[in-house]
């Protein structure tokens, strides 16, 4: 089973509740926050195992090309542009569909592995972990994403995502079998919340609310469970310990109060799993 | 011999743009028939590579000029890949833009201003 952790926007305590949970109810956790995987901070894992992910791109014969732009008409991403001294080739762009050479007339066009990243696999005493890894400056995420994807067992396994809901996303969430949403009690958190619930409902995926910084006041989430009918799964109040624990880079199922907390919130992720 | 200049408008006393991947149109200008040819910028709705779809539009149009405010570099490949010439505008109307380069009172751009410089960052 495969369940996706995302949430609004950063800083919403995704990787806090997706590491805290993936120990304390033992299953793997994969990390697809890939321009900034922070998992690995608190899990410790020994890292076992480097993949290197490469994408198609083009390389062009200049011997062979006969200048016809086909290739350059073809690309979508805007990769290639023909101009009267030959084709020239933006590879931040390339997202390595393989259209230029298909359309290549005189077989110009060869393939060749540009690296845009890397896949660490390793594993604490308990769990199996993996991450990936964006090199800077590459713009494209998603081929690191599917990649590691394609890597997770059948086991019960943890997917971090990025924040947000861009394209590493939704490519992060397909196929999971479940989706938890980290919130906050704030009009904002709020706002990004909704955002994020239109894209799982979108995909057809179940999915539960857990509350970071929970505070009983003022309850606007709790709120707004209740009206749309979500599972609130979790809610996790504020307290001095956890930022200790945080800041030194620990797991706060270090700490029993928090153990029993995050137990109690893997159980009912299997909840929403058995009511969908 | 065609001039390209970035545009905010499509008619000939519209004002030049300053940016050369994101200003809405082109105008072409003929030399030999002294006419306006305007065009929309394909880089406006490009969801990545403006400057690349900008300058392979005008690379494709024949232009061997350009007079522009900021390029940046990856436009800049495409244009010097088309042999085109690039000005430095003083942003005012495209008619007196033209009017500038043919008196020589405008400067050539050598190097291209970085990424993004055109979107108001
Ligand atoms: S592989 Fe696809 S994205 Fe890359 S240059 Fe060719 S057509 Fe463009
Ligand atoms: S399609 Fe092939 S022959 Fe045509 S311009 Fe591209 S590389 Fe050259």
């Amino acid at each position: 089973m495969k369940i996706a952790v995302l949430s609004g926007k950063g800083g919403t305590g995704k990787t806090t509740v997706s590491t805290n949970i993936a120990t304390v109810m033992n299953w793997n956790y994969v990390d697809c926050d890939v321009e900034e995987p922070n998992g690995f901070i608190f899990l410790k894992p020994e890292v076992k195992k480097t993949e290197y992910v490469k994408i198609p791109v083009p390389k062009i014969d200049e011997e062979k090309c006969i200048r016809c732009n086909k290739c350059a008409d073809v690309c979508q991403f805007n990769a290639l542009a023909g101009t009267k001294t030959g084709i020239i080739f933006f590879d931040k762009l390339c997202h390595g569909c393989g259209a230029c050479t298909m359309v290549c007339p005189v077989g110009a066009i060869t393939e060749e592995g540009r690296k845009i990243g890397k896949i660490d696999i390793g594993n604490t005493e308990s769990i199996k972990c993996m991450r990936g890894l964006l090199d800077i400056g590459e713009p494209m995420a998603p081929p690191i994403i599917k990649r590691l994807k394609a890597l997770v067992d059948e086991e019960t396994t943890i997917i971090d995502c990025s924040p947000g809901s861009s394209c590493s996303v939704v490519a992060a969430i397909e196929g999971v079998d479940v989706a938890i949403l980290v919130t906050e009690a704030t009009p904002f958190g709020l706002h990004d919340l909704k955002i994020a619930v239109e894209l799982v409902r979108q995909m057809n995926i179940p999915f539960g609310i857990v509350l970071n910084r929970a505070d009983e006041e003022h309850d606007l989430i709790t709120r707004y469970c209740e009206e749309e009918k979500i599972a609130l799964v979790g809610k996790i109040p504020y307290a001095k310990k956890a930022a200790v624990l945080y800041s030194e880079g620990k797991l706060l199922i270090e700490d029993e109060e928090y153990n029993k907390m995050f137990k109690g919130i893997g159980e009912r992720i299997l909840g929403v799993k058995a009511c969908s | 011999m065609k001039i390209c200049i970035t545009s905010m408008g499509n008619e000939k006393d519209a004002m030049m743009d300053s940016r050369f991947g994101r200003c809405p149109y082109f105008a072409i200008y003929d030399t030999e028939t002294k006419e306006y040819e305007f065009m929309e910028n394909n880089g406006v709705t490009a969801p990545g590579g403006a400057g690349i779809a900008a300058g392979q539009q005008v690379v494709s149009k024949g232009a061997e000029v350009v007079i522009t405010g900021f390029i940046g570099p990856n436009a800049k490949r495409v244009i010097e890949g088309g042999q085109i010439k690039v000005y430095n505008g003083k942003g005012g109307s495209i008619e007196a833009e033209i009017k500038l380069y043919e008196e020589g009172k405008l400067t050539m751009i050598e190097n291209a201003a970085p990424a993004h410089s055109g979107m108001g960052k």
